[in-house]
């Protein structure tokens, strides 16, 4: 076991981290050989420094860009699954609303953003708002897919044991939907981060509660690229961290029953 | 309990009577079968593939209606899940285990939805997983068992319900032959010791011989029975048996009958 599985694991972390220190090696070298300006590309030293001067402003944004995404992370989990199970309530309902939910999806943000924002007082809401709009059709979908996709021979059993349409749902559709809702829900958490970059973008807020997209904004303007550069950085290893936390957590409930999670039996 | 007066050792616990089924497509999936199905009996479907067995093992279950004709459950005008005071055990050709849920919450299911009191459910379930050998296994998960020790929680979910009517549709038909006779065995001593009236579909003659004390032969295009054999046989049953020339001489008549309901259908594709 330990034989066989330990250098894959190691392998899994060591093999991206020698991709990761090769690339930024090459970026430190290049950028000193060719002498290349720092409000073109600054080299990671510089960037890294940066993160460190800038560590109070910078974690501001930070906060308030997780904070926006994490909220419309979680309204958009909540609210995604009740549409789900309403739509599995009847085909009706789903033929009725399905396309709507389609239509949230592909309208692109940018160009819905504006609206919201200017109908919603609050920035944050209206921010918050715009992230939710990103991040629930996965939700929707997965869930919805998920709820639907019962194991035929499991619902006649249930069917000849008498079962009501509520043992039904909270004994059969809902943990058999779980291994489609966290595939969404991992979608839906890169998502809302995106969603409250973009909105913050189209927003342009400044002031004190401005987020990273903001600061990349500013920086550009003011051709802070370290700045920028260091913005950029955090964003990415937000949506990483989410991802992960996201990975983890469908782990930790899937891992002991479904195939996804789990190594094949012995 | 009340029961209806006809109900006696005598009556018999479905009574089919030239029940048949049409598919909304047209497709004659079952032609008038007129069968009872007496207490305490081991009685077998027997047949090649699209005999309709199934449709009829889905009719005695009351998971489908018939076309036409009908069946009265322990005597009554009950849907057979609707009969009180009766129970039916049901085992599909597939474990159908929830795999969220542990062993021992599998086998506990129908007790449970039926709104039985948690700590007695769980003393029944733990008997059942006794009884298919399968007790210490009670927290696993589905997934960490083998294919036939997946089917024997299936039969002990089956049997958790202390059923009156135990319908097996091709439990062990994905089973290797090994694992195949071993569970057969198993359900031989079961059916013995429990007193259990049970309808098993098969399309192996071995198998339908060496667990049936009836065995109804069906043919293919439209499904019917076509021989009602006796397997008079005492039990228990054991591997003597399997190599027994009585055995033989079953499987031989079994065989015929099967063939000559083929044969009938290899004229009718070249007519």
């Amino acid at each position: 076991m330990i034989g066989n599985d330990a250098p894959s694991r190691l392998l899994r972390i060591a093999a991206p981290a020698l991709i990761a220190v090769l690339l930024l090696a090459a970026w430190q070298g290049l950028v000193v050989a060719y002498d290349v300006p720092t409000y073109i590309v600054p080299s990671p030293r510089v960037v890294l420094q940066t993160l460190i001067a800038d560590r109070a402003l910078l974690a501001d944004a930070l906060g308030v860009t997780l904070g926006i995404a994490l909220t419309a992370l979680a309204i958009a989990t909540i609210a995604g699954t009740l549409v789900a199970l309403l739509f599995v309530q009847s085909r009706w309902i789903e033929m009725s609303l399905f396309p709507y939910a389609v239509l949230l999806q592909v309208t692109p943000i940018v160009a819905i953003a504006p609206l919201i924002i200017i109908w919603v007082k609050d920035t944050r809401i209206a921010l918050v708002l715009c992230a939710v709009v990103v991040a629930i059709f996965p939700i929707i979908a997965n869930t919805t897919l998920g709820l639907r996709s019962v194991d035929h021979g499991l619902l006649n059993l249930f069917r000849m044991c008498r079962a009501n349409r509520w043992q039904v749902l909270l004994r059969l559709r809902i943990p058999g939907a779980l291994p489609y809702f966290f595939g969404g829900l991992r979608i839906a958490s890169g998502l809302s981060l995106i969603g409250a970059v973009v909105a913050e973008f189209v927003a342009g807020t400044g002031g004190q509660g401005a987020g990273l997209a903001y600061q990349i904004l500013l920086a550009g303007m003011q051709l802070n690229i370290p700045r920028l550069f260091a913005a950029l950085f955090l964003i990415a290893a937000a949506g990483v961290a989410l991802f992960a936390a996201t990975t983890w957590l469908s782990h930790a409930v899937l891992a002991r029953w479904h195939e996804s999670e789990t190594a094949a039996p012995g | 309990m009340p029961l209806p007066a006809e109900v006696g050792v005598a009556a018999p616990v479905v009574a089919i009577a030239g029940a048949e089924k049409i598919y909304a497509n047209g497709t004659r999936a079952l032609a008038p079968v007129d069968l009872d199905i007496r207490r305490g009996e081991f009685l077998t479907l027997l047949g090649p593939s699209g005999c309709g067995k199934t449709t009829l093992l889905n009719l005695v279950a009351g998971l489908i209606a018939p076309s036409g004709g009908a069946l009265r459950w322990w005597g009554g005008d009950f849907a057979s899940t609707g009969v009180p005071g009766r129970r039916l055990g049901f085992v599909f050709q597939a474990p159908t285990l929830m795999p969220w849920a542990r062993v021992e919450a599998n086998v506990r299911l129908p007790l449970d939805l039926a709104g039985i009191e948690r700590s007695r459910a769980t003393r029944s379930a733990i008997a059942a997983l006794e009884q298919v050998g399968l007790a210490d296994f009670a927290r696993h998960f589905p997934r960490e068992l083998s294919g036939g020790m997946q089917m024997r929680v299936s039969i002990a979910r089956a049997l958790a319900v202390a059923p009156d009517l135990l319908l097996m549709d091709e439990p062990f038909g994905a089973l290797d032959e090994f694992t195949r006779q071993r569970l057969d065995g198993e359900l031989a001593a079961l059916w013995a010791a429990r007193e259990l009236t049970v309808v098993f579909v098969t399309h192996s003659i071995y198998e339908a011989v060496f667990l049936s004390t009836r065995v109804a032969v069906m043919g293919p295009r439209p499904g019917r029975v076509i021989a009602d054999v006796v397997i008079d046989e005492p039990f228990p049953r054991n591997d003597a048996f399997r190599v027994s020339t009585t055995f033989a001489r079953y499987c031989q008549q079994l065989s015929a009958r099967v063939a000559e309901a083929g044969a009938g259908t290899l004229r009718d594709t070249r007519s």
